[in-house]
């Protein structure tokens, strides 16, 4: 049997959740005290996902970087594999604002778009 | 002189939604002036998510946050400067700007709206001992260095401070490849927001030690080092409770200043505790036809709140210059007194002019502290008129409630509204 503490993030309350699996499986949550507690701690128990933002290298744009995020959440052990495949990379100016930098990154089938404006350097 | 109807000084999240509303209220003759290269000020740094929940129902990035308003800005053809710097504004509403093309100007303004934002507290305001190394950074200007220039301040990280430009950045620098070794706060809890401390600190397993703070830093060219220190219910370090850290840089997350010294130059009245103008129910300040909103009023937790608020700033602003035209006097008529006590510590606005008042007035704040199963209660003079139940307050999360005239006008002998937190 698996325990895990979560601390929910539906309002300042902070609750300390405390789940317990067996075989993946939640047998019971506890320190919840209203349901959204419960759906957070279900989801982040079985499917924990963020959505990713960071920066990558602009060539002959006004500014040096621009920022960008992945379309969609992305399974949160993938993270750091997003971020990395970012670095590889530099886009040229100009960028629009949902523009896609990667397609399917890190294999999650997310995509990766631009969250800001560079017009091409005069 | 140029003339102008509206000038604004700062182009960030306040100053775009206060320019499009003025403009949307009839006002033609408007000027942003905004001292960046480009406009959205702070939020063109803050790259994650969780922006606009309130305003537009999805979870946004600051730039893409900031990208509707500069859209709404240039549709609605307002005029704006960048690279701008106001130096000086007179009681008259004389405006004087500098920047490399046309050199030092002076315009007049019939009303200004303050959007200037705020800044951050430095480490000289924290009297921590030790030399002066390279390497100590305020947390946002990490933050502009990584997000904006794409440069590193370093590998290995200690953040000061629990706020959430601090939270925020220790995730950022651990995607950046640095490692984040602690967050120390001095209070006992957090200044940030809950989901910051699970999707920052915890998804990355940074320690966050309440009740600490930084005793020594070591280090003479660049930083090498702090020292933590446990502290007691006073916030003084207790001896023995001493820790080493080695660290490459050190981030400083200690708090918000609005940033009005323009405003205090030209004699507008600053609140003790906000740091901020003291506004009436319109957000005008002391000096008439000079309005106030976002940061440079008080400091904000969502950036929804600030458009919310410099809209009524620009509707304002508008409204004035329209009675200016049909040359109608602004008749102060009846002044209530808004008092805080008791865990509430300030209230924006601080008094509200009845004749002048919309159908209802926002009147936001702070609580001083965590408190759990309490009350905020309103009072209208002696008799307690709302009784609204909180399962938790914290100071990182600001509070509202509204007033409606309607009921105000049912208190035809009301001098004075207090809001005060009271327990079950």
């Amino acid at each position: 049997m698996e325990e895990r503490k979560l601390t929910c993030i539906g309002c300042p309350l902070g609750c300390e959740i405390e789940v317990k699996l067996k075989e993946k499986q939640i047998i019971s949550i506890i320190g919840n005290t209203c349901k959204r507690g419960e759906l957070y701690v279900r989801e982040e128990v079985t499917n924990p996902s963020r959505i990713v933002t960071s920066t990558v290298k602009v060539e002959n744009g006004k500014i040096p970087m621009v920022s960008v995020k992945t379309q969609n959440t992305v399974p949160k052990g993938k993270i750091f594999e997003c971020i990395k495949e970012l670095k590889t990379i530099s886009i040229k100016a100009p960028v629009k604002i949902g523009d896609i930098i990667i397609e399917n990154s890190a294999n999650t089938g997310i995509s990766i778009i631009a969250t800001k404006n560079v017009e091409v350097s005069e | 002189m140029r003339e102008y109807d509206v000038v604004i000084i700062g182009g960030g999240p306040a100053g775009l939604a206060a320019a499009a509303s003025a403009k949307k209220n009839g006002i033609d003759q408007i000027l942003i002036i905004e001292r960046d290269h480009e406009l959205g000020g702070i939020l063109n740094q803050c790259i994650h998510n969780g922006f606009g929940l309130h305003t537009f129902h999805e979870e946004l990035t600051g730039p893409e946050y900031a990208n509707r308003f500069i859209d709404e800005v240039k549709k609605l053809k307002i005029t704006y400067k960048l690279n701008t710097m106001v130096v000086n504004i007179t009681k008259s509403k004389v405006v004087t700007y500098m920047n490399s093309l046309e050199g030092m100007i002076e315009i007049q303004a019939k009303t200004i709206i303050l959007a200037m934002g705020c800044r951050e507290r430095s480490r000289g305001a924290l009297n921590i001992p030790g030399y002066r190394p390279a390497g100590i950074f305020s947390a946002g200007t990490a933050q502009r260095f990584v997000n904006i220039e794409g440069y590193m301040p370093g590998r290995e990280v200690v953040i000061l401070g629990s706020g959430d430009i601090g939270l925020i950045m220790a995730r950022r620098m651990t995607l950046e490849g640095a490692k984040v070794k602690v967050v120390a706060e001095l209070m006992p809890y957090s200044g940030g927001l809950k989901r910051n401390i699970v999707q920052c600190l915890n998804d990355f397993n940074i320690p966050l030690k309440l009740s600490h703070t930084i005793t020594k830093i070591h280090g003479k060219d660049r930083i090498t080092g702090i020292t933590l220190s446990k502290v007691d219910q006073k916030g003084s370090p207790m001896k023995g409770t001493e820790e080493y850290y080695s660290c490459d840089t050190l981030l400083l997350s200690v708090g918000l200043i609005p940033e009005n010294e323009l405003s205090d130059n030209m004699g507008i009245e600053l609140d003790t505790v906000t740091s901020g103008p003291n506004v009436n129910e319109s957000l005008e300040t002391n000096i008439e036809g000079v309005f106030a909103c976002g940061n440079v009023l008080h400091v904000h937790d969502l950036v929804d709140f600030v458009s919310e608020e410099a809209s009524l700033a620009g509707k304002n602003a508008a409204r004035f210059i329209k009675k200016l035209k049909v040359g109608k006097n602004n008749d102060l008529g009846k002044i209530i007194e808004l008092k805080s006590e008791n865990g509430i510590r300030y209230t924006v606005p601080g008094i509200i002019r009845l004749d002048q008042m919309d159908d209802t007035v926002v009147i936001r704040f702070r609580v001083a502290g965590v408190y759990k199963n309490c009350y905020i209660s309103v009072y209208f003079d002696k008799e307690r008129v709302i009784h609204k139940k909180k399962t938790v307050v914290a100071p990182g999360e600001m509070e509202s409630i509204l007033l409606d005239k309607a009921k105000l006008n049912d208190y035809p002998q009301l001098s004075q509204i207090t809001i005060k937190l009271e327990e079950v």
